[in-house]
């Protein structure tokens, strides 16, 4: 019988600690297939974050980093700048990239550092129990913003990939989601591009994935993914931001 | 050469080929040196946007296995902190060079050894050491500089250089030494995983128990570190009544009191700490067996003034005299105090 879908290689047989209907999984998947099809895992370095995928290492197979809160695009320089000929990504959620980490990303970016960035925005922080995150929409509860997001109270949710884009040295820009079938099939070209961008030596390139986290949204899986499409999407459309080719 | 490009020098001497670094007086000669020689030298040079991203860009370098190195000065080497528990705690080695001014907070650009504590302590959060130099001439800046980058790769942990305003800027002739073309091997660093199995930088242990053997097995490394990498001088130790303990630019201006005193007639020595951490309890306790009286001379409230309490105890009677806030004490003053004990 012809096996027709298994595992990649660049994923290891450890169970991940995702809840149920959580991105991550999807997301870590996504990017082992891409490693396996471009046959880069013998020779990427990945940086872990700080929040849910924090053990991003146990599922990845091949070599991982963690790094401190937010600073993963500054650790990921540092060992770009050591081995140039290397695929250097970091995997970051939305409070290490658009809030403690604010100055590494966006100076990473301008200095058109050749790294990929996967960029996880599911509005809220979900490691420490359903915080407001810096991309928290506007109305939206959390533990942190228990009448809802307000916009004279807690600011607003920002928009990572436009605030990225008049950047010179942003190379790659664009925003999938992770709420169906054909999102996701684009999502992973969206992700086999940024990655081919740095093999090609085309500088910064970033995938922001609108994903869910049915835990901390107080949904259920199913419901999570109809959030994002009729609540995160409009606010943070779907498509290419930028693309220098 | 000042202190600030001996140091910088020395690193290239050593084989670091990898500079991130923020400006921050009275370091900026470091930085600024740096920018054209590390590339001069076919490394690489990033003004980072903070000393946190520059701490961590040395991660990262580490982690990919080269020698690399930061400098600052204290409110830099506190941002610094955060990075330099994880260097510690995922046992990568980097140089860290601190050229102490005056604080608490913004202080002043004046020469101090304020960060004392919190460099011999490890300085940020976690049970953790680092290997610290307090250097008292331009040579002994280069030499340690250089030294720190074999000790950081020996024992896979951070090497701090505690300098200070004074020896940053002060020029003295410098002997260089050979550059390094061996490097040691590092089969645990990330070069992507062909041919082997991936490896893991982390400093994170969530089964119960697992931190704790981690921890046990740091504070093994920090006990050999303890046993082996103690250094320190001792000047006119054989018929000295009375030592001056001081280390840096102080240990210099202390070496001057006691020629002074000497002339005066006085039986008066100078133990000098080179290593801060490890500190030498064991030489210091031992000088104190014959009887002898000790003054601590620091520029700061009294730091260093606990690790000799922690040597000598009760075995001598120990005294302390220092100028905080930038202030710098004069042979003079020193030998003044001396008189009064």
């Amino acid at each position: 019988m012809k096996k027709i879908f298994k595992r990649p290689k660049s994923l290891t047989p450890e169970k991940t600690i995702y809840c149920s209907g959580c991105g991550h999984g999807i997301a870590h998947r996504l990017i082992a297939e891409v490693v396996d099809e471009l046959k880069i895992r013998e020779k990427i370095i990945g940086v872990a974050p700080v929040g849910c995928a924090v053990l991003a290492y146990d599922y990845w197979n091949f070599d991982v980093t963690e790094a401190a809160h937010g600073r993963p695009p500054a650790v990921a320089t540092g060992i770009k700048r050591v081995r140039p000929n290397r695929i250097v990504f970091t995997y970051q959620g939305d409070g290490d990239i658009a809030a403690i980490g604010t100055a590494e990303i966006i100076h990473a970016a301008n200095r058109g550092e050749n790294i990929t960035v996967i960029f996880i925005n599911n509005a809220v922080y979900g490691m420490t129990k359903g915080q407001m995150a810096p991309t928290t929409l506007l109305g939206q509860k959390t533990t942190t913003t228990r009448e809802g997001r307000s916009p004279q109270l807690d600011g607003y949710p920002i928009k990572v990939c436009e605030l990225l884009a008049v950047l010179e040295g942003v190379t790659y820009l664009e925003r999938v989601a992770l709420d169906s079938v054909p999102h996701i099939l684009k999502a992973k070209q969206a992700i086999k591009k940024a990655f081919r961008n740095q093999v090609e030596k085309k500088g910064f390139s970033l995938v922001e994935l609108l994903s869910s986290c049915p835990t901390n949204w107080g949904l259920s899986p199913q419901e999570s993914l109809t959030w994002i499409k009729e609540k995160m999407i409009p606010f943070f459309p779907l498509g290419v931001i930028k693309d220098k080719g | 050469m000042s202190g600030n490009e001996a140091a910088g020098e020395a690193a290239i001497r050593a084989g670091c080929r990898y500079y991130f670094g923020y400006p921050i007086t009275p370091q900026n000669q470091f930085t600024e040196y740096m920018s054209w020689r590390m590339r001069e030298a076919g490394g690489t040079f990033i003004q980072s946007e903070s000393e946190i991203a520059a701490i961590n860009m040395v991660f990262g370098a580490s982690a990919a296995g080269a020698r690399v190195m930061t400098s600052s000065s204290s409110p830099g080497i506190s941002l610094k902190q955060e990075g330099i528990s994880y260097l510690a705690g995922c046992e990568l080695p980097a140089v860290i060079v601190n050229m102490n001014r005056a604080g608490p907070g913004l202080g002043d650009v004046t020469p101090s050894q304020s960060d004392y504590f919190q460099a011999t302590r490890g300085g940020g959060h976690g049970d953790y050491r680092t290997i610290t130099f307090g250097p008292s001439s331009i040579q002994e800046l280069f030499d340690l500089t250089y030294l720190a980058f074999d000790l950081a790769d020996k024992y896979r942990n951070p090497v701090l250089i505690l300098a200070d305003g004074i020896l940053a800027q002060v020029m003295e002739a410098v002997k260089f030494k050979k550059t390094k073309k061996r490097l040691p091997k590092k089969p645990w660093a990330l070069t992507g995983c062909k041919g082997r199995k991936p490896n893991f930088i982390k400093s994170l242990f969530l089964t119960p128990g697992v931190l704790e053997t981690h921890n046990w097995k740091l504070a093994a490394k920090y006990q050999k570190i303890e046993e082996r990498e103690v250094r320190y001088e001792t000047y006119y130790s054989e018929d000295s009544k009375f030592f001056l303990v001081a280390y840096g630019s102080c240990a210099r201006i202390a070496k001057g009191a006691v020629i002074e005193g000497r002339k005066e007639g006085m039986r008066l020595g100078l133990f000098r700490p080179i290593s801060l951490w490890p500190f030498p309890y064991k030489a210091l306790a031992k000088l104190a067996e014959r009887g002898k009286k000790f003054l601590v001379v620091e520029m700061n409230l009294g730091q260093m003034f606990d690790d000799v309490k922690i040597a000598i105890g009760d075995k001598a009677k120990i005294s302390f005299y220092g100028r905080p806030g930038g202030g710098i004490p004069t042979p003079k003053e020193i030998l003044k105090e001396v008189k009064k004990r």
